[in-house]
């Protein structure tokens, strides 16, 4: 079996661990790090289910492998709450019923971070976009992208970082 | 599914990639891994040796040599989008990325890769096709430069051997007046396009067509190159009439066939679409 030894970081906090190389980052987060709020769905890169952002960017978690992640600086949805409390992002699906079942919001909430990082304020358009590589089976789409712009409304009105 | 096991390699230089892939059987190169991991996980690839291009640096980054840009093969489709370079010298290039995959394959993916898996409805081969890209190749004989056009072998089928690797894409911009367009057809953004067509149309003062490329993704088992239409357009006023005349013969070429889409659907969407593209590209060209 190969494998090989990887030092990175997840939501902050230091790991290192010894892995197969086949393995991808989202299984080797939910079943070697136990973080299993990234989800496995389609694993050939489609559904966005899995996404999670390395060295700030979204990426497929199925279609990188844990290997490569050496080095690496990995935000999971794990790292959204703080001390217990949901961030506005989080706070904004919640109040406009931006999710029913939840599958695919992990990996949808990691690509708006990374779109509230570099714009707060959104058109319509640019929300869809992002949302565009992300499949909902339940909502039809558009209370996510409601709280998607509700999300941008708060963090521009309190200043908070995303 | 998982990929079936494999022995990864992470070289850090060019040398050193190339040494892993002469010397082991059945290895493959990972770019991006947009494509390929896919193909690794649904086990339609199962090489024994994978070789990721990811730290080597040298492979990655855009720069002006003279006349040419250049573009590192693992360039991600990222920095494209990014560029303000790309944005200023080639529009093409620029519309097209924004419709290649999504912001969270883009992120990682490459022109390298995209190039070397030569899927027929991708955005950037089909650029490279429109643009007349060269493409450096180091392979056991040393370095050699191919033509996009011969690069383009078959259905995601490349010239390259087993021991080549590409590592970069040269691309010479238009200059003067000129207009450009891209249109894709997908099912939904971000989807494999049905069918694309990449215009550049210059003009001369008094609006005659001076140089012309029609380009169609999607349509044929590679990125084609429409000559019949781009001569038709050569030489003739730039306008409705013309450009008729060039789309229609973008309904005669062969098409692929597949269950979903027949082939005379592509034919019809080549020349809707090129139609589209080119009134775009004149309308670019003129400033309305």
């Amino acid at each position: 079996m190969d494998t090989k030894r990887i030092s990175l970081t997840v939501n902050g906090k230091a790991y290192e661990r010894e892995v197969e190389t086949r393995v991808n980052l989202v299984d080797f987060l939910r079943h070697d790090l136990g973080l299993t709020g990234s989800h496995v769905g389609c694993e050939h890169g489609v559904c966005g289910a899995c996404t999670v952002l390395v060295d700030g960017v979204s990426t497929r978690g199925c279609l990188m492998f844990a290997a490569q992640a050496d080095g690496a600086k990995v935000e999971t949805i794990e790292g959204l709450a703080k001390d217990g409390k949901l961030n506005p992002l989080q706070e904004s699906f919640w109040d406009l019923h931006g999710l029913q079942c939840g599958y695919c919001t992990p990996g949808v909430l990691m690509s708006l971070t990374e779109m509230l990082r570099e714009d707060l304020s959104p058109t319509e358009t640019h929300v869809r976009e992002v949302l565009s590589g992300h499949l909902c089976r339940c909502t039809g789409y558009q209370n996510i992208v409601a709280a998607a712009l509700e999300a941008a409304r708060r963090y521009r009105e309190s200043g908070q970082p995303v | 599914m998982k990929p079936a096991p494999f022995t990864y390699h992470s070289p850090r230089s060019v040398d050193e990639a190339l040494s892993l892939l002469g010397s082991h059987e059945n290895a493959r190169l990972l770019a991006g891994g947009q494509s390929l991991v896919p193909m690794l996980n649904f086990r339609l690839a199962s090489p024994d040796h994978l070789i990721d291009l990811t730290r080597i640096e040298s492979l990655r980054g855009i720069r002006e040599e003279g006349d040419e840009i250049v573009f590192g093969a693992m360039t991600r489709q990222r920095d494209i989008e990014y560029s303000s370079l790309i944005a200023e010298r080639l529009p093409l290039m620029a519309e097209a990325v924004l419709q290649l995959g999504h912001r969270q394959t883009r992120n990682r993916g490459t022109i390298g890769g995209s190039l070397c898996h030569l899927d027929p409805s991708a955005e950037l081969p089909t650029i490279c096709m429109a643009m007349d890209a060269s493409l450096e190749v180091l392979g056991p004989s040393g370095k050699r430069t191919l033509a996009m056009a011969d690069f383009a072998q078959g259905m995601m089928t490349t010239a390259l051997a087993a021991e080549d690797m590409l590592t970069a894409v040269r691309i010479r911009p238009w200059t003067g007046r000129y207009g450009h367009a891209f249109i894709e057809f997908a099912r939904r953004h971000g989807d494999f396009a049905v069918a694309s067509a990449a215009i550049l149309i210059a003009l001369d003062a008094a609006g005659i067509i001076t140089r012309a490329v029609v380009s169609l993704g999607g349509v044929g088992p590679v990125p084609l190159r429409v000559t019949a239409a781009e001569a038709l357009l050569v030489g003739a006023s730039a306008g409705p009439e013309a450009f008729a005349a060039a789309a229609a013969e973008c309904a005669k070429v062969d098409a692929l066939e597949d269950p979903t889409y027949p082939a005379w659907y592509r034919q019809h969407l080549a020349q809707t679409l090129a139609g589209r593209a080119l009134k775009l590209a004149h309308e670019r060209a003129t400033g309305h």
